[in-house]
């Protein structure tokens, strides 16, 4: 980045300046000059223009003066919108594939959504990261994939939804087959509620602790959502192996689904949550983590029941019966909601 | 002004003036009135065909719309690469095809509200807002094709499948039966992949090709949950 070179530059410039004013001045003092700034020139020093990317980032002031940027343009504009969708078809599935295999230490916020090359250097470092300076939001340019994400989860939770019970009455005429339309529409309200409101709550909640913590800064809302957005991903192959009709192994899916996600999440989490008080951070990963899985059981509990609740199950079909009785509690607070 | 065109046409003339140099000595006593009639020819033949449209029966004005919406259709029946679809949009046939479908879509009124098939206005509310989600995101990745030209495309590319809509239900007055779910399947698999073809033919070459995938894929979930809806379709 040009900026990030004119700050390198701009910084020699005056240290030989000043060197050339005073031949006969203490060292030291010149490196008191340059403490402010001196996290900058270890930076330049150890991480190459990785680091004085990352270190341009850190003095919020500073930064809209030494990036020469165009202006913001306001929300009210489309290109403001238009630039929340700036990216490749190769990013996403990048993301995609990101998000499905989550690994300790591997930030997915930090190496996908912000592009920055190296990840454990950002832990060590002084962070403050600048919140109202809107250029934080570009780097999250990618609402595109967790909408239709949620979208695509949408519709394939209610078509396999329908899919099984297609199945169901195969195996079984009595069975009253019906298209069932309404549950598309529970299907999108519940995801798309789920993908923006508990994000919403995270960040809100993230933010009132933000005093408690000074190192790492908390994630910008869409951030949030997006780190949302992408965990739902591996929901959807989990939605499709679930017209298998056996149980056990539906179970071990959904197990298996939750575990990736919720693991996902929480390894995004940790660094923001970890200089908190340890009940703090406790209570917000499990947290995190029981409506994940909150949502995934109900999921498959709603869409997957292969005999409506008003007929009465045969004992034969000891597979139905159990979730059964968990069902009518489940059906009729979504009747009453949706 | 005569003089100070001709003297720089004149021959021979050794230092070039400039070209209205003589203009200032032009000096006019009395106002020369200037009249008479500009007529252009295309301007004159556009003020026709308006006064005209205004005046002409209203049978005319109806054949001509649906000639051109039936023009479009051939068009999406046979997909190349033109630009008619795009050039002259209009709304009408994405309107008739809507209707169209959702009226056929519809579940009986007198059946439980709970289970069944979408309503006719669950059915609107898909196909519109669908389109208009798709045209938002195709432009905001950086798409050069207007908003309504988008929304005429998309909406004309539903007709194979109201075309396969109209084939299942007249399938299913025989009688049920794994071969009438299986022709209809065959239908409207190739319906769809009719109208998705036809609908790329026109979309895709709006896009940067590193977001082709990105623009196509939201026109491919359209069209599943389009066909999707007429495939499960059982009459009451």
């Amino acid at each position: 980045m040009a900026a990030a070179d004119g700050l390198a530059f701009h910084e020699f410039e005056e240290a030989t300046n000043l060197l050339a004013e005073t031949p006969d001045a203490a060292t030291t003092s010149k490196s008191d000059q340059l403490t402010p700034q001196g996290h900058v020139v270890v930076a330049v020093g150890s991480g190459g223009s990785y680091g004085v990317e990352e270190e341009v980032e850190e003095e919020g002031d500073k930064t809209a003066l030494l990036q020469e940027e165009k202006p913001q343009p306001g929300f009210w504009t489309f290109s403001y919108y238009q630039s929340f969708f700036d990216v490749d078809t190769s990013q996403v599935l990048d993301r995609i594939k990101g998000s499905l295999l989550p690994r300790p230490g591997y930030n997915f916020v930090r190496h996908h959504l912000r592009n920055r090359p190296d990840l454990y250097a950002t832990e060590t470092r002084h962070i403050h990261l600048p919140w109202e300076h809107w250029a934080r939001d570009l780097d999250c340019n990618l609402l595109t994939g967790p909408f239709w994400i949620c979208a695509t989860l949408a519709f394939v939770l209610a078509v396999t939804g329908n899919l099984t019970l297609v199945l169901a009455q195969r195996r079984d005429p009595s069975v009253h087959y019906s298209p069932q339309f309404h549950k598309v529409t529970v299907a999108g309200i519940t995801i798309y509620c789920y993908a923006w409101l508990v994000p919403l709550a995270l960040w809100g909640f993230l933010r009132w602790r933000k005093g408690v913590r000074e190192r790492v800064g908390p994630y910008t809302f869409l951030e949030t959502v997006c780190i949302y957005g992408y965990s739902l991903f591996i929901f959807i192959p989990t939605v499709v192996l679930w017209l298998i009709p056996v149980p056990w192994l539906q179970w071990l899916f959904g197990a298996l689904a939750l575990a990736l996600s919720a693991a996902g999440l929480v390894f995004t989490l940790w660094p923001v949550v970890r200089e908190d008080t340890r009940l703090v951070a406790a209570v917000l990963l499990s947290a995190v983590v029981v409506l994940h899985a909150l949502l995934a059981m109900g999921c498959k509990l709603y869409f997957f029941q292969p005999l409506p609740p008003e007929h009465v199950v045969p004992p034969s079909k000891a597979t139905a019966l159990p979730p059964n009785i968990l069902l009518t509690p489940t059906m009729s607070r979504s009747m009453a909601t949706s | 002004m005569a003089e100070a065109a001709e003297s720089p046409g004149d021959p021979g003339t050794a230092s070039p003036r400039p070209l209205f140099a003589g203009l200032s000595d032009i000096s006019i006593s009395q106002d020369i009135p200037i009249e008479g009639e500009i007529t252009i020819p295309v301007r004159s033949r556009i003020r026709e065909s308006d006064s005209s449209t205004l005046n002409e029966s209203v049978r005319n004005t109806i054949m001509r719309d649906l000639k051109a919406v039936g023009k479009k259709f051939m068009h999406v029946l046979y997909p190349r690469k033109s630009n008619t679809l795009l050039r002259d949009w209009d709304l009408w046939g994405p309107l008739i095809l809507c209707v169209t479908l959702a009226l056929m879509l519809q579940r009986g009124s007198v059946d439980g509200e709970k289970d069944g098939g979408p309503q006719f206005a669950e059915v609107f509310v898909i196909v519109w807002f669908g389109a208009v989600t798709i045209t938002l995101n195709s432009k905001l990745l950086g798409g050069n094709i207007s908003f309504f030209q988008s929304l005429c495309v998309l909406g004309y590319c539903i007709l194979p499948l109201t075309v396969a809509m109209l084939v299942c239900r007249l399938v299913l007055l025989a009688e049920p039966g794994p071969v009438n779910f299986m022709v209809r399947l065959f239908v409207v698999i190739v319906m769809f992949v009719w109208s998705i073809v036809a609908s790329t033919a026109f979309l895709a070459d709006s896009q940067p090709p590193n977001r082709k995938a990105l623009a196509v894929y939201p026109v491919f979930l359209f069209y599943f949950v389009i066909s999707w809806m007429i495939l499960t379709f059982t009459p009451q």
